[in-house]
């Protein structure tokens, strides 16, 4: 019953808040609102007993990429007049009706997937150390690669923002 | 009672949510912040059905989607910063240089 009101809760406010995301002109808007969709999109990674993920995504998405996103966009100092300038179209409303019939589709399929209601899992699950046994086992080559594949964006983040030498 | 079908459903609405952000905006930012919703939406489907099956290894995906999209992020933001510099518009629809 907690579970259900829960997930209704963080469910709707994340749903929310990427629309409201999605329709602001003013991007650090934006960015605050996305802000706030990861933080109720980790609280439902708890309660799917994932606490390990859930505060991943808080230090790494909300943390991490979302200062990231809000330094880029105080850096580069748009002026009212260089934020997007359109007008609402048809053309949009289009594109949201059919988004909207995308989604109605999907959940329509998923929905009829015969599942069982989800079981007991034991209490370390999703805890650090059982992920920390997984990774470092069957997953060892992945965590490798991804440190190179940090590597390599840092270099390249760093090479695209130099000054062009003169 | 909360299924596996909740999830995926808002798993599902969530990344329609991001398409949509992607396609109707013109604003870099705004499509780099949709393409991290999307890049969300799946990191939901992994966790749920990480539960559903009683593995971990949707656990472990999940870490790694995170640190590929922060790097993604990060380069990605990057070349935003060098359009704006020799551009000076974020617009998608002014950068029509392959248009023919």
């Amino acid at each position: 019953m907690t579970e259900t009101v829960l997930f209704y809760i963080f469910s709707s406010i994340t749903v929310l808040m990427v629309l409201l995301m999605i329709f602001q002109t003013n991007p650090i808007a934006s960015a605050m609102f996305l802000v706030f969709a990861f933080f109720s999109l980790a609280a439902l990674y708890v309660l799917l007993q994932a606490p390990f993920v859930a505060m991943l995504q808080i230090m790494v998405y909300a943390g991490a990429v979302m200062v990231l996103f809000i330094f880029v966009i105080m850096l580069l100092n748009l002026h009212r007049d260089e934020l997007e300038r359109e007008r609402f179209h048809w053309k949009q409303a289009g594109l949201i009706a059919m988004a909207l019939a995308f989604a109605g589709f999907l959940i329509n399929h998923f929905v009829k997937i015969p599942v069982l209601p989800f079981r007991e899992v034991s209490a370390s699950f999703g805890e650090v150390a059982s992920v920390g046994k997984v990774l470092f086992s069957d997953y060892v080559i992945p965590f490798e690669l991804t440190s190179i594949l940090i590597l390599v964006a840092v270099i390249g983040a760093v090479l695209l923002g130099k000054k062009e030498l003169e | 009672m909360i299924t596996i079908h909740h999830y995926l459903g808002l798993s599902a609405l969530l990344f329609t949510l991001g398409l949509l952000g992607l396609v109707i905006r013109k604003n870099l930012i705004i499509m780099l912040m949709c393409i991290e919703v999307l890049m969300n939406a799946v990191n939901l489907s992994f966790i749920a059905i990480a539960r559903y099956l009683n593995l971990m290894d949707g656990h472990v995906v999940s870490f790694f989607v995170m640190a590929v999209a922060a790097a993604e992020a990060a380069v990605g933001l990057a070349i935003l910063v060098v359009l704006f510099r020799n551009r000076q518009t974020l617009q998608s629809s002014d950068y029509h240089l392959l248009r023919g």
